[in-house]
């Protein structure tokens, strides 16, 4: 699915997350500026999981904690608001955790 | 609004000027939804706030209870002696339950996160305390001026 063609709600979080591929998720991390790295994959992933799970779009301190990725780590793989971006890339809604 | 940053940089400079348990939250909060957000955020603790960052007392806060009318035990009851420690007891069992980590817990992730955190030197000052008596988070010691200085553009929110 094209970027173009894609739905997302207003800020810009993807609206179906069965949309998401794992393609799509290294072009709108280029579209940030963030290149994939395992790292990053392993973040996203987990994030995705989650969601799955609980069908609530987690924290980071969810993240950090399942992903064994420190806060500080997953600040450096997603500079400027690694909440959101990682929602955004992994194609999941707004984080509705406030840690 | 995009987060890729073309715009004005927004930032968040959060003065914590309270020591008890209940209201060293708040600040906190907001400075990690601001990070995680993609904010800047700077914390200026100063009066009582300092305790938040006071090695000797940040693992010791109360809950303070009497004179908070939204306190769910009558004042009378919540002035006897060990009934503030055991409400606060309470609370941090029913946080550690939601996951909301303890203070000093919350302190270094609010510094990996990327907030900056500030003493306030008068506040030092007249509690005769020094930059050392504070956690190592606390990355300077500033005038109040100088805290203004840096919240140029900001947007302040008192606690």
């Amino acid at each position: 699915m094209s970027l173009e063609a894609l739905q997302t709600d207003a800020e810009g979080y993807l609206a179906n997350r069965d949309d998401w591929s794992e393609e799509l998720a290294q072009e709108l991390a280029s579209q940030m500026g963030i290149q994939l790295g395992d790292e990053h994959w392993k973040v996203l992933k987990t994030a995705r999981t989650i969601e799955g799970e609980s069908g609530s779009s987690p924290g980071l301190r969810k993240i950090s904690k399942r992903s064994e990725t420190p806060i500080k780590s997953i600040y450096k793989l997603f500079p400027d608001g690694p909440a959101k971006l990682i929602a955004k890339i992994a194609g999941i809604p707004k984080p509705k955790s406030c840690l | 609004m995009t987060d890729t940053g073309t715009e004005k940089k927004r930032s968040l400079s959060v003065i914590c000027s309270k020591g008890s348990f209940d209201m060293a939250y708040p600040g906190l909060i907001l400075a990690n939804a601001a990070r995680m957000a993609g904010v800047d955020a700077r914390l200026f603790f100063t009066f009582w706030g300092l305790d938040i960052v006071n090695k000797k007392k940040i693992d010791h806060l109360h809950l303070n209870l009497v004179g908070n009318p939204s306190a769910p035990i009558p004042a009378m009851i919540a002035g006897l002696p060990g009934v503030e420690a055991l409400a606060t007891a309470q609370m941090r069992k029913e946080m550690e339950r939601l996951d909301i980590p303890p203070i000093r817990e919350f302190i270094e992730m609010l510094d990996d996160a990327g907030a900056d955190l500030y003493g306030c030197q008068m506040a030092l000052d007249m509690f005769k305390l020094t930059k050392d008596d504070l956690v190592p988070q606390v990355k300077d010691v500033l005038t109040a001026m100088d805290f203004m200085d840096m919240s140029e553009g900001a947007q302040i929110i008192f606690v």
